[in-house]
């Protein structure tokens, strides 16, 4: 790339300008989401810009529906994401760590709910339960629904992270007189713990927003989206955008905390190595 | 270690209990499987739970006092078996369910569930009243996923090759959209393109409504509640899972490569187009898979951003099902929905296909 004509430059400059409209327009609505929560609406719908003020920000949980239903959500995220985690940390180990028959259409199965559309999923789940006669719609019929999709999603991401994990340092402990348990504990579980943490809290934000599956098996029970979906009929209050506001800067605050501290760790473990 | 003398003796045990774990994984996943999607009930359902309990309590035996050969093999199909059964009973299972709901009539108006029947008329159903909403899915998540492949691609190259040490800053701020509920962000859409926002009234001001209304992307001077509104909400929504993927494959890319070619005295758009294309397109299949899957499949961007006219099958899956309670014709609509998906995909991965999605 040493030689640069003027029509390169000017390519370049071109592309980096419209990359930079792209930015903008990936941001443009997160922009209006913060600005709108300092919006005083006229009516029912916080959609017109009407002037500034501070009262929404003064008590961010005044509307205790949508506050209760975010409750719900974390409450969902929570049970969904400890069964998913479970269940997909198994198979992935189970995929990366040994070579067995069946493996490649066990693959095949676990990309599968990923790739049907949501609305296939939510439905198909709904007939399932609809056709029990014990299963009341609800809390648990959410968390079931969170945690199917949720397994194949931690399942596959956990092992794309643990792909290239040197499984002879298990061989390696145990030479040197551990038992399998104790390997497992001491070796293997912390090295691919990053792996699976990052995957579970991705885990949990797909379930804290999803909206189309829980739709169809929620019964009367709110999640934090179904609840701003119910009301954007009659009302859109300004403490959805207080809100989303806050938990868009503690959700980035987590995520920066965290590349931190592995970047920090990573730095050590390269002095150390 | 005496490992390898153990597994040269242990090998012919080893394949046995390795066909032994494979045969128990797949009779448990049946066994939910079928009482799941109700193929057997009663007394037989409750003994094939009963059977399944005890394959799994057998295996936990065999993987407790069994030699350590034989512990191994079974690893693997131990570890798979509560996630196997999960995706048996909760994915499998309502496939079948949602198939029998699709063949089911109500015998009287006010049955809660309906019955199966071989009810066909569903399927015609879902044709004949749902053909067009069909048809704009299709087409709408076709533009959508289309437009985020022109507008991805610049991105996630820029990012890969113009940004040095700032990438992983830009690829924090591609996902942070995602932090802002989906329905929230969609709803936001409808603040901007408001009649009196400030998208229509910059194009007022350009004088530009003119053009657009010719190029029906405005009607009658308004951008909410158009289709190009609801295309360009499914676009927005699905941005991030485009540019992803390409990036991923893009930052794969050896720059070395591209340096020979132009030693070679290649253009740089000829390398471009010999080198760095072809070495992105698993990133735009993957790419193009996950947009198009959910956005043809999406109902919140075509009720919040589009008209009566505008609505995609997911709403009339939505409406039947939980608004009218016509889960019969509903099930039939979602199970065209997944099996024209499926045909999409195994043909457009015949042309384009790589065997890692993941």
């Amino acid at each position: 790339m040493s030689v640069t004509t003027k029509r390169g430059r000017v390519g370049r400059i071109a592309l980096n300008v419209f990359a930079g409209f792209g930015f903008i327009y990936l941001f443009l609505p997160i922009a209006f989401i913060v600005a709108f929560s300092f919006n005083q609406p006229k009516g029912k719908f916080n959609i017109v810009w009407q002037r500034f003020t501070l009262e929404n920000w003064t008590d961010p949980f005044s509307d205790t529906a949508l506050t209760d239903a975010f409750v719900t959500s974390l409450k969902i995220a929570a049970v969904s994401t400890l069964i998913a985690t479970f269940l997909g940390s198994m198979i992935a180990i189970a995929l990366s760590r040994y070579r067995f028959r069946g493996s490649a259409a066990y693959n095949f199965l676990l990309v599968l709910p990923l790739t049907t559309p949501e609305i296939v999923l939510g439905s198909s789940l709904a007939t399932l339960f609809l056709g029990q006669s014990m299963v009341d719609f609800g809390f648990g019929t959410i968390v079931i629904a969170h945690a199917m999709f949720q397994v194949s999603f931690v399942a596959l991401t956990v092992r794309a992270r643990i792909r290239g994990f040197d499984w002879t340092l298990e061989q390696a402990a145990q030479d040197l007189g551990a038992s399998p348990v104790r390997t497992f504990w001491k070796v293997t579980f912390p090295l691919i713990l990053p792996g699976i943490s990052a995957a579970s809290l991705l885990a949990f934000a797909l379930s804290l927003d999803d909206f189309i599956i829980t739709f169809f098996n929620a019964g009367s029970t709110l999640t934090f989206p179904l609840r701003i979906f119910g009301a954007s009929r009659v009302e859109l209050p300004p403490q959805i955008n207080v809100l989303a506001s806050v938990i868009l800067v503690v959700t980035v605050s987590i995520m920066a905390v965290g590349s931190l501290l592995g970047q920090r760790r990573r730095r050590r473990l390269g002095q150390t190595a | 270690m005496t490992a390898p003398v153990v597994s040269r003796v242990g090998s012919l045990t080893r394949v046995s209990s390795e066909r032994a774990g494979l045969l128990s994984l797949v009779l448990v996943g049946v066994a939910l499987l079928s009482v799941g999607a109700r193929w057997v009930s009663g007394t037989i359902a409750v003994l094939i739970l009963v059977l399944a309990a005890l394959v799994v309590v057998g295996w936990i035996t065999l993987a407790v006092l069994g030699s350590p050969e034989t512990k191994r093999a079974l690893a693997p199909y131990g570890l798979l078996k509560p996630g196997s059964m999960w995706l048996a009973m909760f994915y499998l299972a309502p496939l079948w369910t949602l198939l029998t709901s699709s063949l089911s009539a109500k015998k009287t108006r006010f049955d809660v569930f309906p019955t199966f029947s071989w009810e066909f008329s569903n399927y015609g159903k879902a044709f004949s009243d749902f053909g067009p909403q069909f048809g704009r899915a299709f087409l709408y998540a076709g533009i959508a996923t289309f437009i985020t492949i022109l507008i991805g691609y610049p991105i996630a190259y820029v990012i890969a090759f113009r940004c040095g040490k700032y990438r992983n800053i830009l690829l924090g701020l591609v996902v942070i959209p995602f932090f802002t509920s989906y329905l929230i962000r969609t709803i936001a859409w409808t603040s901007i393109l408001a009649d009196s926002g400030p998208v229509v009234n910059i194009l007022n001001s350009l004088s530009l409504t003119g053009v657009l209304e010719s190029l029906n992307i405005m009607d009658n001077g308004k951008l909410i509640n158009t289709p190009a509104a609801v295309i360009g909400g499914l676009t927005y929504n699905f941005l991030p899972f485009m540019i992803l993927p390409i990036y991923v494959s893009l930052e794969k890319i050896d720059v070395r490569l591209v340096d020979a070619a132009q030693d070679l005295y290649s253009s740089a758009a000829r390398a471009f187009r010999k080198i760095v294309v072809p070495l992105s397109v698993p990133g735009v299949f993957a790419g193009t898979l996950l947009t198009f899957i959910p956005a043809a499949g999406d109902f919140v961007n075509a009720q919040f951003l589009g008209n009566p006219n505008t609505t995609m099958i997911g709403n009339s899956i939505q409406d039947q099902f939980l608004r009218q309670n016509n889960y019969p014709v509903a099930s039939a609509m979602s199970f065209v929905l997944m099996a024209i998906i499926t045909v999409l995909v195994i043909v457009y991965s015949r042309f384009f296909g790589t065997a890692d999605l993941a």
